[in-house]
């Protein structure tokens, strides 16, 4: 007997645990209807844990839900009573992927709170460490989680048996963008020399002269990702989005800016809450974020940040993206893996120019002062905008924390996705259905550890 | 010739960052996966193979019903099981739950508490199953990750110092933050990072949980005599990633008064 049935139960087994590539259940119903259900209880080569329903009655999509059932761990209740100067090295803990945007945010928030003034070296090398953060992390996804969909490989460890060389050549550059993060963070997960006000320490000027010939071949690694990626079959899928993300006029946003979209949204990272909201409703059980006005949703991460940042890319960049066929809106999602390479190749040469410029600082922070306060931000992690907004009492301690991150951000137009690209693919087997349906998930390199909002999935079978 | 070893990875409450480290071995990576049957690794691979397994990598905390009872399928199919990070060790930053009221954590976080399951405590992997072995770290550091599951499956005790972060302080010449005034934990936490917080100009802040037979009220008594710190900022100390490691939770619960 399969190991995976021994320990079968209707949820939440070991077996279906053991089981990821999905359960299908045909039912004939009293009116000779055919119902398919295909249920996903443990979607692979995402960060966390997911899980994916979806009914099809008489060739119909019925109904459909992409849920996360990441255990809650509470962030936003513990971090009340800690003090402001935790918040980075705790909130990075939500996420061992994306680390850097929860101290970014955390620490640009809390520098609104305490009306704190970084340097321009503090605010160079923070862009140097999220380069850093954004190349091993787009990497990662796009060569080890992603790519194996588009060439049919149940993972990058299979695809390197007939695919070594580009395996090996991800796992090189994956490996610099770490390297950039130790340089400036210490290490690559859950980096330590990030503070409010700056950081702890700063790297001697030889040893990032000595990183120029590696982030120059990075350049030339990143270039050389962006063009195999593009020789990748993607399937056609349109979809007319709205995309939100931070801007800025004179550099490709990550911590400072203005959060717009490409509908005319210009705002401050303090009306976030007035603009959007999170629901935490009943049919998927998790929450969703949306316009509060006309409750669409949104899409944010790296098709938004091109779209809305797409002149301040270098030339180099813009250059690249029109060789393989892109241009400022890319409205396929399956493209994003394409984007996310050109991002690492803007990435890399941002981070090389920086290890060349490179100056030690008198200080590497500024002076910090404990006061009552509130503040916000919004930074830009790998898969979208990362929102933190902190309420401060007098001696710097929190009183109210709100992280709102990019998943829980994309979570409704990940369904809104699947429901439109469902029926595109109805007629496929429902393996490969599930399968067409897993690859426009991970479109959005869904980082589902990102426990603060994240809840089960209540399932409605038919 | 012999069958390659079969190791699983299994996922928790937690960060993902100590099963990252895995993929972060990106030198060794593939040499692994020639060695190594990989399982079951749902981060990396959509193909799980049935167990049994000779190794189980557990990352995270039990933090709900289901998974209490999820670890003990894990034990049974596993005949190493090898608990990684601070989350599964101790049960990581979320079981400051365990010194809170977790209806009053739930309703903080979520509209409809009605709707959260989980237990009133985050609890590491050993108060559930016996385990092999407990690496440990927030997070874990990828070649005692390596050296770990080689000397296990190589029938050896793992190379793993259990001295504090002192030794590798003096060890790479970094000289103590504390004669500069800074607080440091770690005179009471287990070496592993290579001192890197030291390194960098600040105080260790735990991550790797207690050595081998901390003192834990002695630093604190200490640090507060030097005023380098106040009770209530040692039970912030104590209480972070490994707040439920009895000697951090003994110490902290001390200066809580």
């Amino acid at each position: 007997m399969a190991w995976g049935f021994m320990f079968f139960k209707p949820s939440h087994s070991v077996g279906e645990r053991g089981n990821p590539s999905g359960l299908r259940v045909t039912m004939e119903n009293a009116h000779n209807e055919k119902t398919t259900t295909i249920k996903v209880n443990y979607l692979a080569r995402v960060e966390g844990e997911g899980n994916m329903y979806i009914d099809i009655e008489k060739g119909q999509l019925k109904s459909l839900n992409f849920g996360i059932h990441e255990p809650p761990r509470f962030f936003e209740a513990f971090l009340r009573g800690r003090k402001f100067s935790e918040a980075p090295d705790i909130t990075s803990r939500i996420c061992g992927i994306c680390p850097i945007a929860y101290q970014m945010s955390s620490v640009h928030a809390m520098e609104n709170a305490l009306e704190v003034k970084i340097t321009p070296w503090i605010r160079k090398m923070r862009r140097f460490l999220y380069c850093g953060e954004h190349i091993q992390s787009h990497i990662l996804h796009a060569y080890l989680l992603h790519a194996p969909d588009f060439l049919g490989y149940e993972s990058s460890i299979h695809m390197a048996k007939d695919h070594p060389q580009e395996v090996e050549h991800g796992l090189q550059l994956k490996k610099i963008g770490n390297e950039i993060m130790e340089m400036i963070g210490g290490r690559a997960v859950h980096p330590i020399n990030v503070k409010v006000g700056g950081f702890y320490s700063a790297p001697s000027k030889k040893a990032m002269r000595d990183m120029v010939p590696m982030l120059d071949r990075a350049c030339d690694m990143a270039r050389a990702a962006t063009k195999w990626v593009a020789t990748l079959p993607f399937p056609e899928f349109e979809r007319q989005y709205t995309y939100v993300s931070l801007h800025h006029p004179d550099e490709y946003a990550f911590n400072e800016g203005q959060i717009v979209s490409n509908k005319g949204l210009d705002i401050t990272p303090a009306q976030f809450n007035a603009t959007f909201e999170e629901i935490h409703v009943e049919h998927s059980n998790a929450l969703h974020c949306r316009f509060r006005e006309t409750g669409a949703c949104y899409y944010n991460g790296p098709l938004a940040r091109f779209a809305n940042n797409f002149d301040q890319l270098s030339q180099g960049t813009r250059d690249l993206a029109r060789e393989v066929g892109l241009d400022r809106i890319v409205s396929n999602p399956f493209k994003s893996i394409l984007v996310r390479c050109l991002e690492s190749f803007e990435y890399c040469k941002e981070a090389l120019q920086i290890a060349r410029d490179y100056e030690e600082p008198d200080s590497p922070s500024v002076p910090v002062h404990p006061q009552a306060g509130e503040g916000h931000a919004w930074t830009e992690a790998p898969r979208g905008g990362l929102y933190h907004h902190y309420v401060l009492d007098d001696e710097g301690n929190i009183i109210k924390a709100q992280l709102t991150i990019p998943t829980s951000q994309n979570q409704a137009m990940i369904e809104d996705d699947l429901r439109a690209l469902v029926p595109q693919y109805i007629d496929l087997p429902d393996d490969q259905l599930q399968w067409k349906c897993e690859q426009a998930i991970r479109n959005y390199d869904p980082c589902i550890s990102c426990a603060t909002h994240f809840l089960n999935l209540h399932v409605k079978r038919s | 010739m012999s069958e390659k070893p079969k190791l699983a990875v299994w996922k928790f409450s937690s960060c993902d960052g100590c099963q990252l480290s895995l993929l972060d071995c990106e030198d060794e990576l593939l040499a692994i996966t020639g060695v190594i049957t990989v399982a079951n690794f749902v981060e990396a691979s959509r193909e799980v193979l049935p167990g049994p397994y000779d190794v189980s990598l557990v990352e995270g905390s039990v933090t709900t019903p289901h998974e209490k009872e999820l670890i003990q399928e894990i034990r049974k199919e596993s005949a190493i099981l090898i608990s990684i990070g601070a989350c599964a060790t101790a049960g990581g930053i979320q079981a400051l739950k365990n010194f809170a009221d977790v209806k009053d954590y739930v309703s903080a976080v979520y509209a409809h508490p009605e709707y959260i399951k989980t237990l009133a405590t985050a609890t590491a992997i050993s108060e559930h199953v016996k385990v092999d072995y407990e690496l440990r770290g927030c997070p874990i550091n990828k070649e005692q990750l390596l050296e770990v599951v080689i000397a296990l499956l190589q029938k050896r005790r793992p190379n793993i110092p259990l001295y504090s972060v002192c030794i590798e302080c003096k060890r790479r010449g970094t000289s103590c933050v504390m004669v500069k005034g800074t607080p440091c934990m770690g005179p009471v936490t287990q070496a592993g990072c290579n001192a890197l917080c030291p390194a960098h100009n600040r105080g260790c802040y735990g991550c790797f949980g207690p050595m081998e037979m901390p003192n834990g009220r002695s630093l604190g008594n200490w640090m507060i005599d030097k005023k380098m710190a106040e009770p209530k900022d040692l039970v912030r100390m104590f209480r972070t990633f490994n707040a439920d490691a009895p000697a951090f939770k003994e110490a902290g619960n001390s200066y809580e008064k």
